[in-house]
């Protein structure tokens, strides 16, 4: 049982292997070299409500039954409650399958968003070899997991084999040094690298987060830049386990664990070197993800909603951060100010410390735990011509409603402030 | 393969191929009709079947949805040309049986000539214009599941 996600690779003599190497060849049985394709053995998978496009295939296969029902992880957030009757019977066929199975990590709608959902309940573990079928499923390399997004189908033969072929990514490096000032947070870093590597900057590299800035992030951060890696077309981002990490996973796992970590002189393709220091908010206008520019060249755009939640930004910290922003202030009529708490643990964490309250009394209007709005389901949809900020992470072109609306993006305090002003605005000034 | 060429650019994301608003539904002809109907309201309409997408970078970015290759395969599309993909895509695009073309033929082809593609000799022949590229084809394993027309019957048939 001890450090079962470590393997032997982390002693011996073998040659010194990057993070990625050292997951992929625990998982495959055998040294993995960067460009190689290996079989890989999964630790844990996830699926949201696309479970029921994956059990489609599963059966078309003619599967007979799950792998290792202990490695599965089903639950609902895109659309909670089910926003149409074809939802619904998605959620249904779902449902049938875990009773029949008898899958025991099965999380209805009530629990929340899958990246916040699985490491709050304990199930993601440094070092584990992780595959989701969302593209965000990046966000676990935040426990220093190796987790990446994958598709239906090919989720189907992990159920009916547990493996699946895998590219043994190079590694990018970025070494973050300097200090983060005021409201500056991890979505502003992660949005600053994205706008300077493009949006296919770090194609199926695994990319590793280092340095002073990292190891001052909270693990909600972390979770931020992880989830945000695949935005530059990341294959996976991870940041490395340290006291914080130990924390977080005190009380949500009984698992013993040990940090798997790229060995110093293990080789890596490119290593960024950047000091943050004076690093201003930043906002990702329509319609890609890497057209990012500080806030002061945005603000006076208006704005018709502000979304702050999703797997990205809608954590404690992003909560808070954004009712110091507005504490005892009020969102003009003019502005749809919407919040979605990324879990039911977050959101019980809100209403019991008042941040709820007071973003109720500014004129918030909560929903459920879940995707909320931002990919476009329902709960908050554009039309022609609206204009949105939001805390999510994408902005292409219908992404959230109308091809004829717009999508920014921003960190937490930056939505706030711009909610405040009816236009996008520099939350270093709303806080003043 | 042979068929008409649609030219697209570059960061081709998977919410323009196929919107979250239509992904409730899991039957993939009523998905087909929305394919790039955010990017190209023309293709859904007039695609024929065994027509070509021929873009540059990181096509298929953003999401895992898997509805992106099977919309642009239910809607006739015989393969994509790129100069590169966005890696999900790319998996699942070979999953469901979509042939994908790591090749930049972005200079080789305008929208409506004629392509004709080997993907076993990795040959792309604008018949057209006559000029001729090489690409690398894709591990004999990778062309195997295309064969086979997806993973899912490749499995079925590996399983039975």
């Amino acid at each position: 049982m001890k450090n079962e996600y470590r393997g032997e690779c982390d002693e011996g003599p073998m040659e010194a292997m990057t993070f990625a190497q050292k997951v992929l060849s625990r998982a495959s049985g055998r040294e993995a070299f960067p460009g190689e394709i290996v079989s890989a053995k999964i630790d844990l998978a996830m699926s949201h409500e696309n479970a029921a496009l994956v059990l489609r295939a599963f059966n078309e296969m003619g599967a007979k039954e799950v792998w290792d029902p202990e490695r599965v992880v089903l639950l609902f957030d895109h659309r909670v409650p089910a926003n149409t009757i074809k939802a619904a019977e998605g959620h249904q066929a779902v449902r049938a399958f875990v009773r029949t199975e008898g899958l025991p990590h099965f999380y209805d709608l009530r629990e929340g968003i899958c990246h916040q959902v699985l490491p709050e309940k304990g199930h993601v573990l440094p070092g584990m070899l992780i595959v989701g079928t969302d593209s965000h499923t990046t966000t676990y390399g935040a426990l220093g997991a190796l987790s990446t997004g994958i598709g239906a189908t090919e989720m189907a033969a992990v159920w009916a084999t547990g493996e699946l072929w895998m590219k043994v990514p190079r590694t990018f490096r970025f070494h973050l040094t300097g200090r983060l000032d005021g409201p500056v947070v991890a979505k502003d870093v992660i949005l600053h690298l994205i706008g300077m590597m493009g949006a296919d900057g770090c194609d199926y590299r695994c990319v590793e987060f280092v340095g002073p800035v990292v190891d001052a992030m909270s693990i909600s951060g972390r979770m931020t830049m992880c989830n945000m890696s695949m935005e530059m077309g990341a294959k996976a981002g991870v940041a490395f386990p340290d006291q914080r990490t130990r924390d977080y996973l005190k009380g949500r796992t009984a698992k013993e664990w040990g940090p798997v970590l790229s060995d110093p002189e293990a080789e890596v393709e490119k290593e960024i070197d950047l000091d943050l220091t004076g690093l201003a908010p930043q906002v990702a206008y329509p319609h890609s993800v890497d057209h990012v520019k500080p806030v002061e060249e945005m603000t006076g755009i208006p704005v018709d909603q502000a979304v702050i939640g999703s797997c990205t930004n809608g954590r404690a910290e992003d909560l808070l951060a954004a009712e110091r922003v507005l504490h005892g202030r009020k969102v003009p009529d003019s502005v749809r100010l919407i919040v979605v708490p990324a879990s039911r643990e977050v959101y019980l964490w809100a209403l019991e410390s008042g941040v709820m309250a007071s973003l109720v009394r500014s004129g918030a209007v909560v929903t459920n735990p879940g995707c909320g709005p931002c990919l476009g389901a329902h709960q908050g949809l554009l039309a022609p011509g609206e204009r949105c900020i939001a805390t999510t992470n994408r902005n292409f072109r219908g992404r959230m409603g109308s091809p004829e609306s717009e999508v920014y993006l921003a960190s937490p305090a930056t939505v706030a402030a711009s909610a405040l002003k009816g236009q996008i605005a520099d939350p270093r000034e709303a806080i003043g | 393969m042979r068929g008409r060429v649609w030219r697209y650019g570059d960061h081709v994301n998977t919410d323009v191929i196929i919107p979250g608003r239509y992904l409730d539904d899991y039957d993939v002809r009523s998905m087909a009709k929305h394919a790039l109907e955010d990017l190209d309201p023309r293709f859904a309409k007039d695609v024929a079947y065994g027509d070509v997408i021929v873009a540059g970078r990181n096509f298929g970015c953003g999401s895992s949805r898997e509805q992106a290759p099977l919309a642009l395969k239910h809607a006739g599309v015989g393969a994509v040309v790129a100069i590169s993909f966005a890696r999900i895509f790319f998996r699942n695009a070979v999953n469901v049986g979509l042939p994908v073309v790591e090749f930049d033929a972005t200079g080789m082809f305008d929208g409506w000539d004629v392509a004709l593609i080997n993907l076993e000799k990795g040959v792309i022949v604008n018949e057209t214009t006559g000029r001729t590229g090489r690409f690398e084809p894709l591990p004999d394993f990778l062309l195997d599941i295309l064969r086979d027309g997806g993973l899912v019957p490749h499995t079925a048939k590996r399983l039975h």
